[in-house]
């Protein structure tokens, strides 16, 4: 895979990305008019915005998020779930797909139950709401979830969620991957652990160029050494 | 009965050729060595060799604060632990806070307050968490150091790096970046921590007496020592990202060490045994 192996440059948190006349974005800051990394991460620039996409980092939800969390906690009208952020994301029991009598929570979803949903609200101090009203979001029965680096997300949905359709296709798993990194497997199990080790290739080599060819090549490769031809 | 008064207690920390007693010029630093991301399960970690110095630091965070009446509605804390470990010194230290490393920890969490984005995450905390494996003065330069490449590591939005070294005066001699012994029988010892792009002094200390202009010629020469940290720290972060594991070991081997001298033991017998287990 020596063709994979090019990467994109770094820029280091002080590193001056932009000459004056550019707007910051995210990653970036301000000061007398030039535009300074403020995290480790990938220059990116767009439009006369300049943003730092990061390489590390924790995830901090944002509204319309899709993520998967673990309840933690049960009140009479709400579940505490998990959403691998630092801050606890509850969800009312209104939010939920199901009529809940008060005091009832535990007949729906009980501690660690892991669930499919999206972030209803932030406030400006960061206090999160999560619904599980989209059509999507649902308790998820079986399967594995995996955890990666939130900063990797993109990368494994890839450009209009290119590469989550390559891993669905090649491995025949449902993929669920949720904006905090968490990702939920459900297939056979050989299936399963072949796209897990995709999921990890992928955030291992983020910022290399021609990763999806690199994924297809480990995916086929591992698929004839470790399956065989498949029973008929 | 001995004249113990007049007993020369100074000792020579300056030779005779202007250098210092490890051979060091006046501005020459200790041989430095900075790797980023030695730690799996930290947000962010690194490790540093500097002399004789062995520090690592791990990051987390930002992460929600505990105890929870901590916690501040407008802004992160960046909270701080430097812990030496008890085999660091040649005497075992006692292990546990003392009131030197809740100092050191106070001034390290104050100087990264100043470069940390702290209003992006309300309610939360970023832990430092820095251990002296091996002490030889200038531990909190050393650990301030390492903590923010651990910093940077771990994807948490900052100003800037923030690089840091100690001077002071030996024998008379303004020095920087003191060794133990320079550290224990010279005159003055002076640690700062810098922000390298502005300039800006996030941490200065001094123990021992600096007239004003050597404080300002001490200042010169760790302003200048900074920068040069703040090339070692970026080149490791450049190097944790734009290569694997194999090409960082490859390309950065440990610190070779002395030629052993020669034993004057007579050689080992030769085994006549055969070998183990028949």
């Amino acid at each position: 895979m020596e063709s994979s192996g090019s990467l994109r440059p770094i820029v280091i948190p002080g590193e001056a990305v932009g000459g004056p006349g550019l707007k910051p974005g995210p990653g970036t800051y301000i000061e007398g008019g030039q535009v300074f990394a403020a995290q480790l991460g990938i220059r990116n620039e767009h439009d006369g915005l300049v943003s730092v996409i990061p390489l590390n980092g924790r995830y901090i939800p944002q509204r319309g998020d899709a993520v998967i969390g673990e309840v933690v906690d049960l009140g009479p009208s709400h579940w505490l779930v998990d959403i691998n952020s630092p801050y606890p994301a509850p969800l009312h029991a209104t939010e939920s797909p199901w009529r809940v009598e008060f005091g009832d929570t535990s007949r729906y979803l009980k501690v660690g139950d892991v669930i499919m949903g999206h972030v209803l609200s932030v406030d400006e101090i960061k206090r999160v709401q999560l619904t599980m009203q989209e059509r999507e979001a649902r308790r998820l029965n079986g399967g594995i979830v995996m955890e990666i680096s939130p900063t990797k997300v993109p990368r494994v949905i890839g450009k209009q969620g290119s590469m989550i359709s390559l891993l669905t296709e090649l491995t025949g798993c449902h993929i669920y991957v949720g904006q905090n990194g968490r990702i939920w497997l459900d297939g056979e199990d050989r299936d399963t652990a072949v796209a897990a080790s995709a999921i990890r290739l992928i955030e291992e080599r983020a910022q290399s160029y021609g990763l999806t060819e690199a994924v297809r090549e480990l995916i086929e490769r591992e698929r004839r050494s470790t399956t065989g031809p498949r029973p008929a | 009965m001995e004249d113990i008064e007049h007993i020369e207690k100074q000792m020579k920390l300056i030779r005779a050729d202007g250098r210092r007693l490890d051979g060091r010029k006046p501005d020459e630093l200790r041989p430095v060595r900075i790797e980023a991301g030695v730690l799996r399960r930290a947000d962010g970690s690194a490790y540093i060799e500097w002399g004789g110095n062995k520090v690592l630091a791990a990051v987390y965070g930002p992460r929600e604060a505990h105890p929870r009446h901590l916690q501040d509605p407008a802004r992160a804390l960046v909270q701080c632990r430097y812990n030496m470990a008890p085999f660091s010194v040649s005497d075992r230290k006692r292990p546990g806070p003392d009131r030197r490393s809740v100092e050191i920890s106070k001034v390290i969490s104050e100087a990264f307050s100043a470069v940390v984005f702290k209003e992006q995450f309300p309610r939360t905390s970023v832990d430092i968490f820095i251990e002296v494996l091996q002490a030889d003065a200038g531990t909190r330069c050393a650990g301030l150091t390492a903590a923010s490449v651990a910093l940077a590591d771990a994807g948490v939005p900052m100003r800037d790096l923030v690089a840091s070294c100690a001077s002071g005066k030996i024998d008379g001699v303004v020095c920087v970046d003191l060794n133990k012994e320079e550290d224990n029988f010279g005159d003055a010892d002076c640690p700062m921590a810098i922000v390298p792009r502005t300039g800006e002094i996030v941490l200065l200390q001094m123990d021992g007496h600096l007239t004003f202009d050597e404080f300002q010629k001490a200042m010169e020469m760790s302003i200048d020592a900074t920068h040069r940290l703040y090339e070692l720290q970026r080149d490791a972060l450049r190097r944790r990202y734009s290569t694997t594991l194999e090409d960082i070991l490859r390309e950065s081997p440990p610190v070779p060490p002395p030629p052993m001298p020669e034993s004057e033991l007579p050689p080992p017998p030769e085994d006549d045994f055969g070998p183990e287990g028949i």
